[in-house]
This record gives structure tokens, C-alpha cells and sequence, in this order.
């Protein structure tokens, strides 16, 4: 018997996302299944270990606290739908008492499941083996060993399924990987078997269905594909309703884009969806776009849960707001996990002035210059720096832009202009009137950096005629850090699994496996 | 040879994948993916975002989404974390490969007839 199909919306697209967006999508869904909210780019985990060193109850993304209280309403109406959040950052454990915390004061009685295991930096530091070099350039880690800060590997979707399947009702995890948000909901709702590759380890719940992948039934991965592309659709919210968008300016209500649905059927196919009321647009367009973002190679788009394919895929309007998305094809995952390290690497600033009047940028650029000369001349060499004038094509310097200055049309809303090349009008920065000068500095000496922070201001006066909007004092020193992406044999990493209730704090103790308990068993 | 913008027949999204990017091209029309696939090589996309640094450019073929995905390699120069730029993330690559000029449907008749 087929099960219906499975609502699993996302409210939460990057740290800093709209902190409304949780209870707002659970009013205009109600029958929403499960909310999932995505806090972690590729470097959140280095400005959380800052505020873990600050005090070791930090960590996490905070805002989710915030976010559970704006959801108790909801919960004391009678909603059911569950959670399922890397809001646990460098800290799921602090994170998920915290949230337990509120809970019991606001007298809710829910289930928090921690995932954790996912903080691979102690065998990062450790292990001298030749592993662990950086995958995008191939350098050894050595050199960086000493300076790395955080080191997570994504985990998959299994560890949540278990913790769902054990009685969750919400799980907080560190780093895993963003569509296993909502495969771990497919998994736990829909029953489907796993195998993440690990050889036999996986996180299991004492008193839960012990190996999830055990006995003969076979692993669809074709359903587990289905499910991580219903998941890579919603991991950027209102993106998947036309925000960020090619045809945004377009899109009806844009001021009020919604967050996304997706439905999930037992095959894994899905339709992706919004709620009545919101602005934007699911149409093929806005769906295909996001279907490629940040995407790689689409025939092997790798997750810890299954490499998937996305060349069969039959992308389909079938109403108002209603895009279904079935075909995906999807294979057993690689038996390694990636790693998002960062580490250390000096500090930065940037400095922004708006210049206005004829020659902007050619005064905009030497106002820049002279602040670096002025900073040489006192010794001070940054060991990177950059001069930018926003306005003149800085966001893509160099490249031929035929903007349409001096009077052909600067946009066309399609339809061949019928315009000779020999017409073209390329990057005129000469023509613009005003610019904002953009000034960047980086420096393994915070010194260095100070300094320029103390002397970008003297432009104010030192300028050229027509330097205003100077009005938000001094440029931060912000902390500069590095990516290192590298990979980890997934029997390396231990997923863990902590079940917390608001009912009778921490009703029971940390589940984990130890290496020598781990039975060899096969799939 | 008259020539198009690349916006008048494609749609686009960009993002970022450490120190390089992707940049998704998609058919407005899909009896225009032929023609995409014609003009956008590896060769004029890598040309065209050159001056960003871009070491290599691959190119992956969609054909049921009538789109080329094109991943750059180095165009965010030390990637999203440590980049300077105002773009350190890719986020206007997208923007910047609809405003190409290419060859239109009568270039390429003309290419096909010299050959």
C-alpha cells in the first residue's frame, strides 16, 4: 500500500535568513509534515568556533532558539509537524538543551534528538597518514594542520532517520549534508532502507530499529535520489519560488515571496509547491534554475546518501504554483564523506565611499590608490589588497559587458534586436557619473589591518569634491578564513545520536557507538 | 553575421563551489538548446570570463532541462571565504552570460553553409 506523500517545507535558507519565515510557513501550511531550516554555508563554522571560544555554550545558531518560541503557538493549536535543522552548528549539544529548555518553560512536550559526530577535526589534527588533502587543489594538509579551526564532514541522512524513527519531533545536527535534511524525513516516513557506504557503522538508538539496511530487501536509490533533489530544491528557501531568479522583476508579489513545499511521493518523485498567498512564482523556470544550482556535474551530483542523476529527469508544470519532478536516478553513494574545514588566515577589511560628479571613477580609483600609497609610505605592504568601483562592472572586472550606455537599450525583455556587433557599447566607466569606491585590505597582521581602518576616513576631507555617504564610521576587522574541502572514509566518523525530552531532562544518556563495539556486519 | 544577446534566448543561475563556480544556461525555448549548444562552447565561455582568472572551463550537457551547465574552475580567484571581491560567491556570473553577444539562428546557417 502506497503511503501519501510527504510534506516537507524549508523556512530557513542561510543564517540570517527572514526569522519569521518558521511560523509564518506553518500558519499557511498546516498540514505541514516537516519544517526543515538549513543555518550552515561553507564557512558559518568558523565565525561559531569564534563564539565558542567566547563561551563554550555557543556555538550554535542561536536564532533557532528564537525560532522554536515563535513556533510553540503553533505546537499548543495542535500542529504536528516536525523539525529537522543543522541549527547545531559547532554545538548540537548546547544547542539542543537550549532548546529544551525553552520547551519545558513554555510547557510543550516534544521529543529534541542531537546528532553529532560530525566534528572531525581531532583526527584532522591527528593523523599523520598522507590523507586529507585539499580537493579542489591537491596540496597535503601538513602545512595547515597546525592552523585549521573547524573541521566537519557532512553526514547523511541516516542518523536523523533513526533519531525520527525512535520518536523525534525534532533533530538537531551539526554538519550534514542539505538535502539529507529531508531524505532523513523520507527515510524515517516512507521506511526505505539504507546503506550509507560505511561498511556496517552507523548510528543507531538502543531502543530503535537496529541497522536500518539489514536483511534482504534492496536499497531504492532511485527513491533516495528523488528525495535528495526534493531536498536540494527547498535547502535555499524563497530560491526555489523565484527568489534570486532570472525573472524576479517580473515574478507576481515579489515582496513576498514564499518559502517552498515539496510533496514527496513513495517513488520519490515530488512536486514542488508554495503556499497559497505568497508572492513568487514555481513555474519551469524558476524550478530548473534551482535544480542546477551550485551544481557540478549533473550526472553525479554526490550526497552521503546516494549519487544522484539528474539527466533523466522530467520536469513538469501541472498547475498554479505546481511543478512535479520525477526521474531522478540514483546509485550507491561514494564510501567516503566530504569534509568543510577552515582554518586561520589573517584578517580583512573593506571600506566603501560614494563618489559623485564627472571622472568618478578615474577619481574614485586614485582616492583608493592614495590610501594604499599613504599606508606603503608609513610601511605598511598589505599582502592582498583591491581597489573596486562599484557601479562600473566590478562584480565581473575585465569582462566585456555590452551595457548599453550612450544610447542603445540597456535591457530587452526578449525579442532579437537585430543589433550589429560592431554596435556594441563595452564597459564605459568613463560615462558614469558616480561610483562607490570599494577599498579591501588583507593581512596576517591585525595591526596592518588597523591601520587602514584608521586612515580611510582622511578621504572625507583629502578627497575629491563629490565624496559623501561616509556615515557608518570605521570598516570592521573581520577575521578572514580559509576553506579547505577534503574528503574522510566514512568508517572514520561515528554519528551519534542524543535523546532529549522537555517532559524529564535528558531522559537518557548519550547512544554511540565505539570503534570496538562496532559489529562487522554486512549489508 | 548578425549577432544576439545570449539573454534574448536563455535564462541563467550561478553560484559558487569553493574557489570555483557554476553557471547554469538554460533554453527560453527548447528548440533553441541546439543553438546554445553550438555558440556556448568551453572555448568562448572560457574566453568570455577570461579576465576573472578562469582556469578551465567543463561544460555538462542537461538536454532534458534544455541547459548547459558550465563549471569554471578559479574564476573566484581564492575562493568565497578569502576573495576580495564584491562577488567572492558567483553570484552575478548568471547575469553577466546572458549580456553575451553570440552569432544568431542566421550565423549559423552561414557557419553551416561553409563548411
Amino acid at each position: 500500500m502506497s503511503r501519501s506523500p510527504l510534506l516537507v517545507g524549508n523556512a530557513q535558507a542561510f543564517w540570517g535568513d527572514d526569522p519569521d519565515a518558521p511560523a509564518r510557513l506553518v500558519r499557511q501550511q498546516p498540514n505541514l509534515d516537516f519544517l526543515t531550516l538549513d543555518y550552515l554555508a561553507e564557512v558559518s563554522m568558523s565565525i561559531l568556533a569564534i563564539q565558542r571560544e567566547k563561551n563554550p555554550q555557543f556555538g550554535y545558531a542561536r536564532d533557532f532558539i528564537d525560532v522554536v518560541k515563535s513556533l510553540v503557538p503553533a505546537w499548543k493549536s495542535g500542529a504536528h509537524f516536525k523539525i529537522v535543522t543543522n541549527a547545531g552548528g559547532l554545538n548540537p549539544k548546547a544547542c539542543g538543551a537550549a532548546c529544551v529548555d525553552l520547551l519545558k518553560k513554555a510547557d510543550v512536550d516534544l521529543r529534541v534528538a542531537v546528532v553529532s559526530g560530525d566534528d572531525v577535526l581531532p583526527i584532522l589534527k591527528k593523523e599523520n597518514r598522507d590523507l586529507f588533502s585539499n580537493l579542489e587543489t591537491g596540496e597535503p594538509i601538513a602545512k595547515m594542520r597546525e592552523r585549521l579551526t573547524t573541521a566537519n564532514a557532512y553526514l547523511g541522512a541516516e542518523p536523523i532517520a533513526t533519531a525520527l524513527a525512535d520518536g523525534a519531533d525534532i533533530v538537531i545536527t551539526g554538519r550534514v549534508a542539505d538535502p539529507s535534511l529531508t531524505v532523513g524525513a523520507c527515510l524515517a516516513h516512507f521506511d526505505w532502507k539504507i546503506d550509507n557506504g560505511a561498511g556496517g557503522r552507523r548510528a543507531t538508538w538502543t531502543g530503535g530499529p537496529q541497522g536500518r539496511a539489514s536483511g534482504s530487501e534492496r536499497v531504492k536509490y532511485d527513491s533516495i535520489a528523488g528525495a535528495t533533489i526534493a531536498g536540494h530544491l527547498i535547502e535555499c528557501g524563497t530560491q526555489a519560488c523565484g527568489g534570486f531568479s532570472t525573472d524576479w522583476l517580473e515574478l507576481p508579489d515579489n515582496g513576498n515571496i514564499g518559502f517552498p513545499i515539496v510533496e514527496i511521493s513513495e517513488d520519490g518523485s515530488c512536486v514542488v509547491t508554495k503556499p497559497k498567498g505568497t508572492g513568487g512564482g514555481i513555474n519551469l523556470r524558476t524550478v530548473k534554475e534551482q535544480l542546477l544550482y551550485e551544481v557540478g556535474d549533473p550526472g553525479n551530483y554526490l550526497s552521503p546518501d546516494a549519487t544522484v542523476s539528474f539527466l533523466d529527469l522530467d520536469v513538469k508544470e501541472i498547475g498554479q504554483d505546481r511543478v512535479s519532478v520525477r526521474g531522478a536516478k540514483g546509485r550507491a553513494p561514494s564510501s567516503q564523506y566530504k569534509v568543510s574545514a577552515t582554518y586561520h588566515d589573517g584578517f580583512k577589511a573593506h571600506a566603501m565611499i560614494t563618489i559623485f560628479g564627472r571622472n568618478a571613477v578615474a577619481k574614485a580609483r586614485k582616492a583608493g590608490e592614495n590610501i594604499l600609497r599613504q599606508l606603503e609610505r608609513d610601511g605598511i605592504n598589505f599582502e592582498r589588497s583591491l581597489v573596486e568601483c562599484l557601479g562600473s562592472g566590478a562584480s565581473v572586472p575585465g569582462v566585456k559587458i555590452d551595457n548599453g550606455a550612450g544610447g542603445s537599450r540597456a535591457t530587452s525583455t526578449g525579442g532579437p534586436e537585430g543589433r550589429e556587433s560592431g554596435s556594441e557599447r563595452v564597459n564605459h566607466p568613463e560615462e558614469l557619473m558616480e561610483t562607490v569606491l570599494r577599498v579591501s585590505v588583507a593581512d596576517s597582521n591585525r595591526g596592518n589591518v588597523e591601520q587602514f581602518t584608521k586612515k580611510i576616513a582622511a578621504l572625507v576631507t583629502a578627497g575629491p569634491q563629490g565624496v559623501t555617504g561616509y556615515s557608518a564610521g570605521r570598516p570592521k576587522i573581520q577575521a578572514v578564513f580559509g576553506y579547505w574541502p577534503c574528503l574522510i572514509d566514512k568508517e572514520l566518523v561515528e554519528p551519534k545520536i542524543d535523546m532529549l525530552s522537555s517532559v524529564e531532562a535528558a531522559v537518557s544518556a548519550a547512544y554511540s557507538q565505539h570503534a570496538g563495539d562496532t559489529p562487522a556486519t554486512t549489508n | 553575421m548578425t549577432t544576439i544577446r545570449l539573454g534574448e534566448i536563455a535564462y541563467a543561475r550561478s553560484g559558487d563551489k569553493g574557489s570555483s563556480a557554476n553557471v547554469a544556461v538554460f533554453a527560453n525555448e527548447d528548440r533553441q538548446y541546439d543553438l546554445l549548444r553550438e555558440r556556448l562552447t568551453e572555448k568562448v565561455v572560457k574566453d568570455f570570463f577570461s579576465p576573472l582568472g578562469v582556469k578551465k572551463v567543463k561544460r555538462y550537457e542537461v538536454p532534458n532541462l534544455s541547459a548547459l551547465n558550465f563549471v569554471l574552475d578559479g574564476v573566484l580567484a581564492e575562493g568565497g571565504s578569502r576573495s576580495l571581491r564584491i562577488d567572492a560567491q558567483g553570484k552575478t556570473l548568471g547575469q553577466a552570460i546572458l549580456e553575451m553577444r553570440i552569432p544568431d539562428e542566421s550565423g549559423k546557417q552561414e557557419l553551416n553553409s561553409q563548411i
